[in-house]
């Protein structure tokens, strides 16, 4: 049983960060035009990427399947606009490691004409929630708030949901995609947040948002009230970064934990992002697949910073040049904000369904990181740690490689949103070595899986090699007491007489081949035909 | 003095019997140590470390008859590991047995195979498919890259490739520079 609290907690630890959301949000939403050429990556979720369904030379229309996926945690791809797939390969995508993903690359014709999706639902409020789910997933859509979990297994949590948190308190600085769709579009993401609570079947719901956002509180107060609506409640929590963590903001509104390693649906509870669901409204509602999203584009890098309704597939650099391109501070570009944000190496990059900030920064915005030095044990980045974890400790076992060790402090529980290193007054990029033990874990437990089937296999062939060996030995076994049993059956008379029978055959023959030689016995002329061939 | 022998005895043949009906009861089936060294061994199977695979290698290690740095594909994480299995010191790789190489796979080229099937008999875990005078492949997922097959092709055509890295594979490197943390109060 989980009930919303009259006062939402502050979260544990975290910091209180400069918002600099004000920069952006000062211009209104606008669609970015469609740039030329879209870059659209097949796998942008979490999950196996989605296998390309098109063909090179191929017209699409916006909206048409391009990329399907064949697994049950995965989301096929749309054509984000219409034109020609002028290839589909390797290309860099936004990713720590530089390397390249298959994309398919489509020549805009520049007409945006509309495929039918078949995704409309009209009375999507009464419909069978497993048909809003086969939708969801249909329409592409993945969480927005920046994991990109595929939402349709996100409303399927397998047992009774007692609340829906839908996330909107944006809490990295720079960012601020989710405020101003609340602004822009409140009575879409109320119509999406309805169809969720219908399809999960949810008793309460409440969006959590930060109390920094009168504005969209405002917005979203009047569209619930525009529609009736009084079972969904806003809950403004206390900005500290990082409330928009899922297991935060669901300790802020209810004063209940998420387990260790667990999932909010082992509390009854569900959390979506507020940009999903206003995904999920212009799916079902305008039949239209997640081809889109807000973007915010912003930091002292670029002349005007505002949100743009992005076409995934967009690069970058045509982002920057309709804010009107960079000014003269920028030194780094980074996706994302400037806590959890990945560095760019390039602007020709494609915007992705979970890209939801360009953060073109200044060298006083995302300083260079200082030298570091030795960890001097002083405790701060516990104090600040969101998830009761003791960064140091983490931090002297990775650098360790003690994987074992690093696990026992729950590494796995860690949400990589920066505080510890923030904070540290000896600059060690924690971070990076919590994500450096988390992979390698991971790639541990890879290698572990893969020698289990060599093993596998190992013992199956040795087997069925002894198996064939047996066989072998079981059939000379078999001939040899064959040819035994025969000796000693009393028919060793029987061969001799057949021996003494040859004998006297090949005796007649001779003799018959002196008297008549040409015409002789049938056995006779049967040799010679044989000799003339 | 009668009395004590008698206790003695009875208590000596009751948990003679204790003893003896657990060692029926409670049997484990096979040596564990050898499993649980199995179980750290890459299962290669590649036959590097002078025994006919891994199981006879941990067996030979469980046996004392074989040291625990004679695993290539281990590397020094595999004989880390099988030293603190084992409460031993760990000890650098022996040479002679190979140099630990990145995960690699097996690629026949399959224009020049002339299906000889030696490869695949050759093959430790089963991960070639082909047949008499037909052509040859790896399946890659499998392969465990033992270099076994590529000996006795007659023709040369199986190369051991690096597996190429993935994005889903991906793992961020080891940071960049010296965060030694202090290690005790004397420096």
């Amino acid at each position: 049983m989980v009930d919303l609290l009259q006062q939402p907690l502050d979260i544990v630890g975290g910091l209180r960060l400069a918002a600099n959301k004000a920069q952006s949000l000062r211009s209104p939403l606008r669609a970015a035009p469609i740039p030329e050429r879209l870059i659209v990556p097949l796998g942008q979720h979490i999950g196996d990427p989605a296998e390309a369904s098109v063909e090179v030379g191929q017209q699409v229309l916006t909206g048409q399947v391009i990329g399907r996926s064949l697994n049950y945690i995965g989301a096929p791809v749309h054509a984000p606009a219409s034109g020609t797939v002028c290839d589909i390969g390797d290309y860099p995508v936004a990713h720590p490691s530089g390397l390249k993903a298959t994309c398919v690359v489509i020549q805009s014709d520049g007409q945006d004409r509309r495929a039918e999706t078949g995704l409309r639902m009209p009375a999507a409020l009464a419909a069978d929630p497993a048909d809003i789910r086969q939708r969801v997933r249909d329409a592409g859509i993945v969480g927005l708030g920046g994991a990109g979990f595929p939402s349709a297994v996100k409303l399927n949590p397998g047992r009774e949901v007692e609340l829906l948190v839908i996330n909107a308190a944006e809490c990295e600085p720079y960012i601020s995609c989710d405020e101003a769709l609340m602004c822009a579009r409140p009575e879409e993401v109320i119509a999406g947040i309805r169809i969720m609570q219908h399809a999960l079947q949810a008793r309460q719901v409440v969006i959590g948002l930060e109390d920094n956002m009168p504005a969209a509180f405002d917005c979203l107060k009047r569209g619930l009230e525009a529609v009736g609506e009084t079972a969904i409640r806003i809950m403004p929590v206390p900005t500290v970064y990082p409330a928009g963590g899922e297991k935060q903001l669901i300790y802020a509104l209810t004063g209940e934990e998420v387990p260790s390693q667990g999932l909010p649906a082992d509390l009854g509870i569900v959390c979506h992002n507020v940009g999903t669901a206003a995904a999920v409204a212009r799916a079902l509602g305008q039949g239209e697949p997640l081809i889109s999203r807000i973007v915010t584009v912003t930091g002292a890098g670029v002349r005007e910073p505002c949100n743009l309704e992005v076409r995934i597939g967009t690069p970058i650099a045509e982002l920057v040049a309709a804010c009107g391109g960079y000014s003269d501070q920028v030194t780094r570009l980074l996706m994302g904000g400037p806590m959890m944000g990945i560095s760019l190496t390039s602007d020709r990059l494609p915007v992705i369904k979970t890209t939801n900030c360009i953060l073109a920064a200044s060298d006083a915005e995302a300083p260079a990181p200082a030298a570091a030095r030795p960890c001097i044990r002083c405790g701060k980045c516990a104090e600040v740690c969101p998830a009761y974890l003791l960064p140091q400790q983490l931090f002297w076992y990775a650098h360790a490689r003690d994987f074992d060790k690093v696990q026992d402090y729950n590494l796995f529980d860690c949400i990589e949103c920066g505080c510890c290193a923030q904070v540290c007054p000896s600059h060690i990029p924690l971070v990076q070595y919590y994500r450096f033990a988390k992979t390698e874990i991971w790639d541990l437990e890879r290698q572990r899986a893969r020698a289990d089937v060599a093993r596998q296999r190992h013992e199956f062939r040795l087997e069925r090699l002894e198996r064939e060996k047996q066989a072998l030995e079981a059939r000379r076994a078999a001939a040899k007491k064959g040819l035994e049993t025969r000796e000693k059956s009393g028919d060793a008379d029987a061969k001799k007489a057949e021996i003494a029978a040859a004998l006297a055959r090949v005796q007649a023959r001779k003799s018959g081949q002196a008297a008549t030689p040409g015409t002789g016995a049938p056995d006779d002329s049967a040799n010679t035909s044989k000799a003339n061939r | 003095m009668l009395t004590a022998i008698l206790a003695l005895g009875t208590l000596a043949a009751l948990f003679g019997l204790l003893l003896g009906y657990s060692a029926i009861r409670f049997r484990v089936e096979g040596d564990p140590i050898v499993d649980q060294i199995d179980n750290l061994l890459p299962q290669t199977q590649c036959g590097q470390c002078g025994f006919p695979g891994c199981r006879p290698y941990a067996e030979a290690i469980a046996g004392g008859e074989a040291d625990i740095n004679q695993c290539p594909p281990g590397g020094d994480s595999g004989i880390q590991a099988l030293a603190e299995l084992l409460g031993v010191d760990p000890k650098p790789l022996n040479a002679e047995h190979g140099e630990h190489t990145e995960a690699r796979v097996a690629v026949i080229d399959e224009q020049t195979c002339i299906g000889c099937t030696l490869c695949i008999q050759a093959c430790p875990v089963d991960a070639i498919l082909g047949a008499a005078k037909q052509m040859h492949t790896v399946i890659a997922r499998e392969c465990t890259g033992c270099d076994l097959c590529v000996a006795p092709c007659p023709v040369d055509c199986i190369e051991m490739v690096p597996v190429e890295r993935a994005l889903a594979t991906w793992k961020w490197p080891y940071p960049q520079g010296e965060h030694r943390p202090i290690a005790d109060t004397g420096s």
